[in-house]
């Protein structure tokens, strides 16, 4: 194997080069002072102050960031019961329908997804008046709609690979199924949630085509007011916003996996402990 | 049923009550009302299925439904801007309207047949590049030590976590007339003029490959990884040459992992809009933009929804696949 | 006064006990997976305080039937009784009954004390009661310095000792142990087998245990069902099992054997003599079987029942046979030999090492022509 390791190493070093440039040079041009934004003018940090002044950018990113986290909730809910009713109760009618819906959203291209919702809330206004117009809720109700397929499928295989004998164990000392779910299922899947929750809040932070689809006049969420900013051409407060996002999340993702990291440690430690005593 | 059930809970607690003679009364009570709830011991199991099931019916399904219908309408200038499928004529008659123009106009007009085809090549072209560059890096990161490796897997990760939108705008950045490849370049002193990257195929399916690289590496990782090394060691002990072994073992045990990873990238690349937007030209149309425009410019949703099923049409077979390759896996991580 | 005398009488033994009320009884029990018989049409019955196993290979319905008493698994056709009361569709919630997970099935999240408590928290007792209980197992078990751990931080001894008192602190009418000893290594293996002993003897509750092991099985049990493709094939005492095995699959599951085709040529009361061409000789067994002459039976003797000369015995007209020594296995505390007959069977012999083995001395060795022979009571002829 050893030998084989230079070329794909090689790959790696690349690939990681191609992945991660272009970041980079973005957040090396938001400290330019000049306009041009890929020519450098000297160091300067004023986008990011006009960046908090542009109050449509502020408005769009908190709607969008309110959009994600009733979003992520929702998918969590739904998403674990998709992946409970499909990796635990067996077969009922309608299941392979229904698996089929559950990963269909995994794939479908955003453009269809988008178009076929708008269709369905115009559809539904005309007929019962509900939604009335489209905003902040049919971009959530769009956005849960996706990311609760993305949940099911992370809960269906955190399923899949618990020991059923511990909700077996659980029944067998005298409780019921329902109790059985709130007393071992969930506590255990409950990581697997979490990182659901994240995966639905970072989707519906993303999403722009089919949010764009199914907002109204008045509700344009951060990536349709990047969008319609960068088809004009680069802007030195976008990378500037660029720069934030990318930082912050960097982090979140770095703290997630320091803290799995040591978590694996310290099991580690315990499994060794137990076997020498 | 419910009788036989409750004789034995009653039954079960007096077994249970037996050390606590003298307390039979409230023991009793108990068993009545666990006999009752015995009743709705399953209505939990039911709510579980089919709120998440009422939920993408109505909001997945259903929605395909009205594509389809009015696909088969035509475009008038009201609100909504088509005309209905059932139709009360005089009150007495119920006229059903199907028409086909709208496909016939996709089949007669370049436009969207070309759109299609560039659809699918630029689809296809970017799935190999993704294939070629990330199976050497999913191989890499697989056969590095415990450590390194999750370390490579966050730093693929990483990306996918920061905003879809904001990677594509920083490739603005990189090949822009005065963007930092041609910088670089002449100040190399390579070229003269810069080179025109930008609003160019070569763009859109950088763009793609770049985006979708994630997409590709995680399945052929989780894939190599499982791998059994034994079967390296065993295919080299009988005789086989590094380059041999590859081909005669890794590459066809990784088959699960390319077919899954090429289709996680190829399937969404095909209706892939924001990319094209922004790095593509006007000229070199991808079918994903054309929706777009056919339904925000052009304001004609019968022809936006016959292009939309056109093109889940195309790709049915492909998400038919994708999805019975997962629920396959999805049984046998199970077995 | 006599009733007294012959409940003394049964009273390890109660299932000889023609009055004993079965404790738990398997009626016709089957059960169907889609087309596949897991379970085929089991009568069984299990008296108070047993400690019986059901032993078979994989597959053949151990595990089912198990999962069954517990109400894992409803069957097709059948009652299961315990206790008097029909179990057949009450759920595993509502019974009596517990269950030792071969997984052990240990709740990751929750401390040894939790994870033992579980059990009680819904049986309304009050709390004190519960730590009173609980404390009480984990003093029977041997933990009580691990309490506060979570189950990755056990060894496989430990966990399997928490899996056990969690389903001993339920006072279960039955316990049910899959696999108890399965996931140990050999020595801890040993060590556990007395000591689940040891706690059955003081808590007294009924246990089935389900194994492949059939050591684990001979040393543990009062009683064994021997199961084979969804049937019981023999219940019998380990004794019985080894000693009188009824069919050829049981001689042939349990321990070693060596068997020979054979046409019985004289049968009596008291005794049956059979003569088989594959072992170039005569059986002369001191036990009729009640079987018409010249049919054909086997019959099937163990490794250490032969006896290995070079000089041959006196009487030589039954039970002898001679033979070339092919190899010998030195196992330490027992020596196993293959011989050649001159029908070409190859026979397996067993020998005690009694003597420390000394350079001058030689004993059987390779290629050294033997006799061997055995008793008349040794041999057991099987019908089936």
């Amino acid at each position: 194997m050893r030998r084989r390791s230079t070329f794909t190493f090689s790959m790696l070093c690349f690939g990681f080069a191609f992945l991660y440039i272009p970041i980079f040079s973005l957040i090396f041009y938001s400290f330019n002072k000049s306009r041009l934004a890929t020519v450098w003018g000297g160091f300067s940090t004023k986008w990011y102050g006009e960046l908090f002044q542009n109050e449509l950018i502020i408005d769009a990113a908190l709607l969008s960031l309110r959009i994600a986290a009733v979003t992520a909730t929702m998918a969590v809910i739904l998403g674990t019961m998709a992946g409970l009713a499909l990796a635990r109760l067996g077969r009922y009618r309608g299941r392979t329908l229904f698996a089929g819906m559950v990963m269909a959203p995994l794939v479908m291209p955003e453009v269809i997804t988008g178009l076929s919702l708008l269709l369905l809330f115009v559809s539904l206004e005309e007929m019962i008046g509900w939604p009335a117009g489209r905003g902040a809720t049919t971009i959530t109700i769009a956005h849960i709609t996706f990311s609760m397929a993305y949940v099911a499928v992370i809960i269906q295989s955190r399923l899949s690979s618990m020991d059923d004998s511990l909700e077996e164990a659980a029944m067998d000392l005298g409780s019921r199924p329902f109790r059985v779910l709130w007393d071992v299922t969930l506590p255990i899947i409950s990581p697997a949630m979490v990182s659901g929750w994240l995966l639905s809040f970072t989707l519906s932070l993303d999403d722009l085509v089919i949010a764009s689809f199914v907002s109204g006049p008045g509700s344009s969420t951060l990536p349709m007011v990047i969008f319609s900013k960068v088809r004009l051409g680069v802007t030195p407060d976008i990378n500037a916003l660029a720069t934030i996002i990318i930082l912050v999340v960097s982090t979140g993702v770095l703290l997630a996996g320091i803290l799995m990291h040591r978590q694996e440690q310290r099991r580690l430690r315990d499994e060794q402990m137990a076997y020498s005593d | 049923m419910s009788g036989g059930a409750h004789v034995a809970v009653s039954r079960k607690i007096e077994a249970a009550a037996e050390p606590l003679q003298g307390e039979v009364g409230r023991i009793d009570a108990t068993g009545i009302a666990l006999a009752i709830l015995n009743r709705f011991r399953n209505a939990w199991r039911t709510v579980l299925i089919l709120v998440p099931y009422f939920w993408l019916f109505l909001f997945f399904l259903v929605p395909f439904g009205i594509v389809l219908k009015i696909s088969l309408a035509e475009a008038v200038i009201a609100r909504p801007p088509f005309t209905p499928l059932l139709e009360w004529v005089d009150g007495t008659v119920l006229e059903i309207r199907i028409t086909f123009d709208n496909f016939l106009f996709l089949i007669e007009d370049a436009l969207y047949w070309t759109g299609y085809l560039n659809s699918l090549k630029l689809a296809t072209i970017s799935t190999i590049c993704c294939l070629l560059l990330g199976y050497p890096m999913a191989y890499a990161i697989a056969r590095a030590s415990k450590t390194m490796r999750n370390i490579y897997l966050m730093m693929i990760i990483l990306p996918f976590w920061t905003s879809f939108l904001l990677r594509i705008y920083a490739w603005m950045g990189m090949l822009n007339n005065n963007g930092v490849i041609n910088n670089v370049l002449s100040w190399i002193g390579l070229i003269d003029e810069p080179i025109g990257f930008m609003h160019t195929e070569f763009a859109v399916f950088l763009g793609i490959t770049y985006s979708y690289l994630p997409f590709m590496i995680l399945p052929l990782y989780a894939n190599l990884e499982r791998m059994d090394l034994s079967l390296h060691e065993a295919a080299m002990d009988l005789g086989s040459r590094p380059m041999r072994v590859f081909f005669d073992v890794t590459l066809p045990l990784s088959m699960p992992g390319i077919i899954a990873g090429s289709l996680l990238v190829f399937i969404p690349a095909t209706g892939e809009y924001v990319i094209p937007a922004l790095l593509g030209s006007p000229d070199n149309l991808m079918i994903g933009r054309v929706l777009f425009d056919e339904f925000f410019s052009n304001r004609d949703w019968p022809v936006a929804s016959a292009v939309a099923i056109v093109l889940l049409f195309v790709l049915v077979a492909p998400i038919m696949f994708f999805q019975h390759y997962q629920m396959k896996e999805a049984e046998e991580g199970k077995a | 006064m006599n009733d007294q005398a012959q409940s003394t009488q049964y009273e390890d033994r109660p299932w000889l006990d023609p009055k004993a009320e079965p404790f738990i009884e398997i009626k016709g029990v089957t059960k169907q997976f889609g087309s596949f018989t897991a379970v085929k049409d089991v009568d069984l019955k299990i008296f108070k305080g047993e400690l019986f196993a059901l032993l078979g290979g994989s597959g053949c319905g151990k595990t089912t039937l198990l999962r069954m008493l517990a109400g894992f698994e409803v069957p097709t056709f059948g009652r299961l009784i315990i206790d008097g009361v029909d179990m057949t569709e009450v759920p595993p919630y509502e019974r009596p009954v517990n269950m030792m997970f071969q997984s052990y099935a240990l709740f990751p999240h929750m401390s040894v004390e939790k994870n033992i408590a579980y059990g009680l928290k819904h049986e309304g007792i009050n709390k004190q009661e519960v730590g009173d209980r609980v404390a009480e197992v984990i003093d029977l078990v041997q933990l009580g310095q691990f309490a506060k751990r979570k189950p990755h931080q056990l060894s496989g001894g430990q966990r399997q000792r928490v899996a056990l008192a969690r389903a001993l602190v339920k006072r279960p009418k039955v316990l049910l142990l899959d696999e108890p000893l399965g996931a140990l290594d050999k020595k801890l293996r040993e060590q556990t087998q007395f000591e689940l002993m040891n706690i059955q003897d003081q808590v007294g509750i009924t246990f089935v245990v389900v194994t492949h092991d059939q050591e684990e099985a001979m040393t543990l049990s009062t009683r064994i069902a021997v199961m084979n493709r969804g049937e019981i094939v023999q219940i019998g005492t380990p004794t019985d099992i080894y000693e009188y095995p009824e069919t050829r699959f049981t001689a042939d599951f349990i321990g070693s054997i060596n068997m020979f085709e054979g046409r019985v040529v004289e049968d009596k009361a008291d005794h049956v003599i059979v003569k088989s061409e594959e072992a170039g000789c005569s059986f002369y067994i001191d036990h009729g079987v009640s079987i018409r002459e010249d049919s054909t039976v086997w019959v099937a003797v163990r490794p250490e029942k032969i006896m290995v000369d070079k000089q041959a015995p006196a009487d030589g007209s039954h039970n002898v046979v001679s033979g070339v020594v092919q190899d010998v296995g030195y196992f330490g505390n027992h020596s196993l030999y293959r011989i050649e007959l001159k029908s070409g069977r190859i026979v397996h012999v067993s020998k005690p090492n009694e003597r420390r083995s000394s350079r001058r001395e030689r004993g059987v060795e390779w290629d050294d022509e033997v006799f061997l022979s055995w008793e008349a009571s040794s041999a057991v002829v099987l019908t089936e």
